[in-house]
């Protein structure tokens, strides 16, 4: 590790990040120490090898679609503003962020915002909606070998069934959000970082 | 260094004095005592002295930090995140529990819901996971005077890494003649190693010197570093068994060849276990034959915990004697990352850390027993030397430095989610 200072300064364009994430200056320093350790050959940027090297998220069943949205628009790099914009997601939601002007832009650890990421883990090619071949595609992974094909159809088939309202065959992000409205997705889908 | 000081030359010469001063101390401290293999009570001095420096030096950097009002990165052992520690099974029920409006006995077999633990469980060891935090270098909270070790520091003293550099090349020109001898009886061996251990300022603290190992057993000790080697030599005659490495270590690892019979492999041997068993149990079998060193770990880990044991050795079926090293990373970072630094810098960086404290315990031999396989064999050693060094024992492979990890974890993983899902179906399907 070496005599890398972790001090804020050296973070390019803390500032922006900040306002747009809404981390703390201390979260970002600890985070950017995190992309530092993350980034073995200090290239600056996380390829998708880098990720794949953590050994917790390897033996996570959808440790490839997290990794996934991490690299989105077919981009192979990721730099620290684009690895603090994903974590921002998770980010505990706080006071301040509900009286929020709604002019400014929706925060990124919104409930919608969570919610979307989540989606985007089943949303395999991107369209916006889950189709029943993706929810399959998705329950395979979280399951491996353990179920077999019939069962795990007849699971896909009825989860699309339940939440798909206008009989399209796939579940939109509104059918997701509304199949979810009970959730308390601000709490399963927030970290929290020490301070 | 000398730019330091530009103005009189009475300051150069009271430098040179107190350098040749210093060399002499350094003959008659380091080398006349390495010989007899008596110590003084200096070193322990030096300790406690070192120990104040930090503790001021730490309460300075604090106050100059609040004063400017700068972020002081105070590094956590325990992870930067709030984890919860519950189980798969749990989180996901309660998952859905909160989401779901229907009766909780007609548990549904799948919920979109269930993404969430998996997302969030991922995104956690994004930020922050067990493993690399065990590959760098360990972080601590009070300051050493090191840069190294601490990331507000900003100022190096140079003009002790410059003595110590001397130092080095000293050392050096004494010891490579004697290594590159050609009649090395044990003794002469002994005090080569004596001489490297206080030549690194090391204080060692041996314990239970009774269960040391004897001729025909394996000796089994954690890895952080080379210097391990060196730790345990010095307390008594062993056969090394490791890889050849390039550059300086394999020119000292030829010079050692000559002397005693160790065991040498290339790395792609390595992978051949059964020439690799052969050999060593061929060693073994010779009584005449001083015991073989082994650190089945594989790879240097950053000395907090103990990663899982290779088989190989306990394979062999000859007893074991376990060694737990633990270094006291307040002096120095003994740690060694091959994957960052050379052999040289490492040493450079040895060189010039304060000092390396160390423990070392000698734990009770152990055998194989007749119902136990290798594996299980090798984790009972590797349980006993972490409790004694106080490491965390990991069950996670040391070969996740260089390879991604094995499948059958997450299989795992796996099989726990299939049983919630498909379990539950099964009860559907009879009711």
């Amino acid at each position: 590790m070496g005599s890398r200072s972790s001090h804020a300064a050296v973070i390019p364009d803390v500032d922006s990040i900040r306002r747009e994430t809404g981390f703390s200056q201390a979260s970002l320093v600890r985070l950017h120490h995190r992309f530092q350790a993350l980034d073995r050959n200090k290239k600056g940027y996380l390829s998708r090898m880098d990720l794949q090297q953590i050994g917790a998220l390897a033996v996570n069943p959808l440790g490839d679609r997290i990794i996934e949205s991490f690299f989105p628009n077919g981009s192979q790099r990721v730099d620290f503003p684009g690895f603090v914009r994903v974590l921002a997601h998770f980010r505990p939601v706080e006071d301040e962020d509900t009286d929020q002007d709604p002019k400014k832009p929706e925060p990124l650890n919104s409930r919608r915002n969570k919610l979307h990421y989540a989606f985007q883990l089943y949303d395999l090619d991107r369209d916006g909606k889950i189709s029943r071949h993706e929810m399959l595609q998705v329950l395979r992974l979280m399951v491996g070998v353990q179920v077999t094909e019939e069962q795990l159809e007849n699971i896909a088939d009825r989860t699309v069934q339940e939440a798909d309202e206008d009989g399209d065959g796939a579940v939109s992000f509104l059918e997701f959000t509304k199949s979810l409205e009970k959730m308390d997705v601000e709490q399963k889908m927030s970290i929290r970082i020490l301070k | 260094m000398f730019l330091l000081l530009p103005f009189d030359s009475l300051i150069v010469n009271l430098l040179g004095i107190s350098l040749t001063v210093l060399f002499t101390l350094l003959l008659v401290f380091i080398i006349v005592p390495a010989i007899f293999g008596v110590s003084f009570g200096i070193r322990k001095l030096y300790m406690k002295t070192l120990l104040k420096i930090f503790a001021w030096a730490t309460l300075r950097m604090e106050r100059g930090a609040k004063e400017k009002n700068h972020q002081l990165y105070k590094p956590y052992t325990n992870g930067i995140i709030a984890k919860d520690p519950t189980s798969l099974e749990e989180e996901i029920k309660e998952i859905r529990r909160s989401g779901s409006s229907k009766a909780l006995d007609n548990t549904p077999e799948f919920e979109l819901s269930d993404i969430f633990y998996f997302c969030r469980k991922g995104m956690e060891t994004i930020m922050d996971d067990e493993v690399t935090k065990r590959f760098s270098a360990e972080e601590l909270e009070s300051w050493n005077l090191l840069s190294r070790t601490n990331y507000n520091f900003q100022y190096i003293s140079l003009r002790l890494t410059v003595l110590w550099g001397l130092g080095v090349l000293i050392r050096y020109c004494f010891l490579l003649p004697l290594r590159f001898k050609e009649f090395m009886s044990k003794h002469v061996h002994l005090m080569c190693y004596r001489i490297c251990v206080r030549a690194l300022t090391a204080i060692i603290t041996y314990h239970d010197r009774e269960n040391r190992p004897r001729n025909g057993g394996i000796c089994v000790a954690n890895h952080t570093s080379p210097i391990d080697v060196i730790i345990l030599a010095s307390d008594g005659y062993y056969a090394m068994v490791g890889q050849v490495h390039g550059g300086l270590m394999g020119v000292i690892q030829r010079a050692m060849v000559k002397a005693c019979p160790h065991v040498w492999f290339e790395r792609s041997e390595v992978k051949d276990r059964h020439l690799v068993a052969k050999r060593l149990t061929e060693h073994v079998q010779d009584k005449s034959k001083l015991p073989i060193l082994i650190f089945p770990e594989g790879t240097c880990i950053n000395n907090t915990s103990v990663m899982m044991f290779k088989k190989g050795s306990f394979e062999i079926g000859a007893t074991v004697y376990p060694v737990a090293i633990k270094y006291d990373p307040q002096f120095g970072d003994a740690f060694w990352n091959s994957s960052k630094y050379g052999m040289v810098t490492y040493l450079l960086r040895m060189m010039t850390s304060w000092a390396i404290v160390c423990s070392v315990w000698y734990l009770p031999p152990m055998t194989r027993e007749a119902d136990e396989d290798a594996v299980q064999f090798a984790n009972r050693v590797k349980s006993a030397i972490a409790r004694q060094g106080g490491l965390v024992d990991l069950l996670w492979d040391g070969g996740l430095k260089r390879e991604k990890v094995k499948d059958t974890f997450k299989e795992e993983q796996q099989k726990l989610y299939s049983k919630m899902i498909v379990g539950n179906h099964e009860d559907r399907s009879r009711s």
